[in-house]
């Protein structure tokens, strides 16, 4: 179970958000909206224990994460802002090298299922450097294609210059990840069409945290 | 965490490979540097024997600052070193790792190609050898003490400028053995005593230096 | 007296601007005597006449980079171990007054040198030593600077120190080796008179002076940097209310 409690972030001498709190249980989606500028970014970072929130704690399992560190990361399965691919290798490669890093299994089967599952297949032999955005998005989301060993997911952005189609792929496996009893905390503008039993959305603008029903 | 390490390396040399110009250009850099030196101060062979170990080691000391910008900039930019700072091992674990995937591409040149360089500047044999052995245990050292200075000026505006500012003056010993130990050997002395010290040098740089430097990462991360 | 009252920079800012006037009189108080015995009480040394007076300047001063140094680097290790912003900035004001000490111990140092070895500069082991430290504060001082957030500065500033605080006694002894290899200077600036009663007074009373102005100097920063990091907070505006 992921906690936060109070959190508050500031940059420079600009409070982001103060007293931001919830509780994430297994097969639970917390969707973060908020303007641009109002810490979407900055609330992930500091939940996957990245950053140091200037007030508050996160807590996953009851234990403070930055006391945690290596233990709680090797539960986690992050994809932020930057795609963190090599331009130069594969996607293919980057998947390998990523899931090897992360301690998971990267059979060259699934790795290829990943690829396929995220409709990259027959490009999965091309350096990154020649594919488009919305592609290498793609090829970033892949991983979370080999991470369903991972409970907990935080994604930003997840679904930045992505098509329909590739939202859809997203969607659908975040909605997998959920029902085998996962977690995912995310941040979008988009509406997300994920199956939830339980959704919850919080808004870095006023604080305010509302459950929605789930789709 | 083996396995993770070596993934990291292999990794490393890969781009490396994909991207050969890199890591020749910082060896063509230290060729050409020590190559303007004789034109400098004239082709006088005793002149040139004297000032050759120092020549060479400054010259390896800059082209090792040249290489240290690439070291963890295109990681940090890319989103990678995020996910090595969120990985399950240690973080110093994994920068010892790329240090030492950074030193074969970027150190090993320079003690391979020192004796060439060495020949330029008219030295004896036994001096040739040590000033490569010099080199071999010197060289490390400048990426580890490096790699502190690429950490902490991660993502600054100023950081190419900046990292030489900050690691130079902390390699002064590394200069001051590495030099002298081709110095001794070519006066007869022996340079058992200096490259003993800088060996010291080197398991003390490689004790502390990964893992300053992934502190010095998580700060610039956060 | 609770000390940790003080370990805010709202407290002890008042704290600071009231102590350091204080200093600045001990230092003054000090330096008059000191100069006193250092230029005419001191006797006249056989060997280097009147120009080795310059050590009752060029060794407390070359004391005092040394000392700041680890004074930084342990208030700047504070900082980045207990999150104490007080001791960051504290570190980040000791830097200049650092570097200004290592300055003067270079300049009297090439001020003696000049009648003593026939030229402005040597590459004596003590002078060589004083130029890598004061490359040592331009690297923590450019390293800070060219950080615009103030909690990153602090942090990668205290790696840096820390780093450079284990760095400097090889640093030293690796010159003090490269130096009797090349046979250095024969005649040390410290090294050289026998220490008369009077000369080792004037010294250390010379060390105190420069002991208090640096104090003062410091905490007369430290206000500046507190000012400028806290603008915003509460007590500056009503601190700006109240003087205006």
């Amino acid at each position: 179970m992921l906690e936060a409690r109070e959190l508050e972030a500031t940059r420079g001498s600009a409070t982001l958000f103060r007293g931001i709190g919830f509780a994430l249980r297994p097969g639970a989606l917390l969707r973060v909206t908020g303007a641009n500028g109002s810490g979407k970014t900055s609330l992930l970072r500091v939940l996957c224990g990245l950053a140091a929130p200037s007030a508050g704690e996160v807590r996953w399992n009851g234990t403070d994460v930055r006391a945690l560190r290596e233990d709680y990361w090797k539960q986690l399965a992050y994809v932020g802002h930057a795609n963190a691919l090599k331009d130069e290798l594969t996607a293919a490669e980057n998947l390998e090298i990523a899931c090897a890093l992360a301690g998971l299994d990267a059979a060259p089967a699934r790795v290829q299922a990943a690829i396929a599952r995220f409709g990259l297949a027959g490009r999965e032999r091309l350096p990154v450097k020649l594919l488009s955005q919305g592609q290498r998005r793609r090829a970033a989301l892949a991983r979370l294609a080999l991470s369903e060993a991972l409970p907990l997911w935080i994604l930003d952005e997840p679904f930045s210059a992505l098509d329909a189609d590739a939202v859809e792929r997203v969607q659908s496996a975040a909605g997998e990840h959920l029902a085998r009893g996962g977690m995912i905390v995310l941040t979008t503008h988009q509406e997300a069409r994920i199956e939830a039993r339980s959704a919850t959305d919080i808004n870095l603008g006023d604080g305010r945290t509302e459950a929605r029903p789930s789709h | 965490m083996l396995a993770a390490l070596r993934t990291v390396i292999r990794r490393d040399l890969l781009l490396a490979m994909r991207n050969k110009s890199d890591a020749a250009n910082t060896l063509l850099f230290f060729v050409i540097v020590s190559s303007l030196f004789p034109l400098g101060v004239g082709p006088e062979p005793a002149l040139l024997r004297t000032i050759a170990p120092g020549v060479v080691w400054v010259a390896a000391l800059l082209a090792s600052m040249l290489a240290l910008a690439r070291l963890f900039a295109a990681d940090y930019a890319d989103g990678t070193l995020e996910q090595l700072a969120l990985a399950p091992q240690p973080l110093a674990a994994f920068v010892a790792a790329k240090i030492l995937a950074h030193w074969l591409v970027s150190g090993l040149p320079l003690v391979l190609i020192a004796p060439l360089l060495g020949l330029q500047f008219d030295l004896s044999g036994t001096a040739l050898l040590t000033l490569m052995a010099s080199l071999l245990i010197g060289t490390p050292v400048l990426s580890l003490l490096g790699a502190v200075g690429a950490a902490l000026t991660l993502g600054l505006r100023a950081s190419g400028v900046l990292v030489p500012l900050i690691v130079l003056p902390l390699t002064v010993p590394v200069l001051v053995f590495g030099a002298g130990a081709v110095e001794a050997a070519s006066s007869g002395l022996g340079a058992q005593a200096h490259l003993s010290l800088l060996g010291a040098f080197l398991l003390i740089s490689a004790a502390l230096s990964p893992w300053a430097a992934a502190v010095g990462i998580r700060i610039a991360l956060e | 007296m609770n000390w940790f009252k003080y370990s805010s920079p709202a407290t002890f800012y008042p704290l600071a601007g009231k102590m350091a006037p204080w200093f600045f009189a001990a230092a003054a108080l000090s330096a008059v005597p000191g100069l006193y015995i250092s230029f005419f009480v001191a006797p006249t040394d056989f060997q280097q006449g009147e120009s080795y007076r310059i050590i009752f300047i060029h060794v407390p001063a070359a004391w005092m980079s040394m000392f700041i140094y680890v004074v930084m680097a342990f208030w700047a290790g504070v900082g980045l171990a207990f999150n104490t912003r007080l001791s960051s900035m504290m570190a980040s004001a000791l830097a200049p007054t650092g570097a200004l000490m290592t300055f003067i111990a270079l300049w009297t140092g090439s001020l003696w040198g000049k009648p003593t070895w026939g030229a402005w500069w040597v590459w004596d082991a003590r002078l060589t030593s004083e130029l890598i430290l004061l490359f040592l504060y331009f690297g923590f001082m450019a390293l800070q600077a060219a950080i615009d957030d103030p909690r990153r500065a602090d942090k990668a500033g205290a790696v840096l120190a820390l780093l450079g605080v284990v760095n400097v006694p090889i640093i030293y002894f690796s010159v003090q080796w490269w130096n009797t290899l090349h046979q250095g200077a024969s005649v040390s600036l410290t090294r050289s008179p026998t220490m008369a009663a009077t000369m080792l007074a004037g010294m250390l009373i010379m060390a105190l002076a420069f002991w208090m102005y640096s104090i003062a100097a410091s905490l007369l920063r430290v206000r500046s940097i507190i000012l400028e990091r806290e603008r915003a907070a509460d007590w500056v505006r009503e601190w700006r209310e109240a003087a205006r």
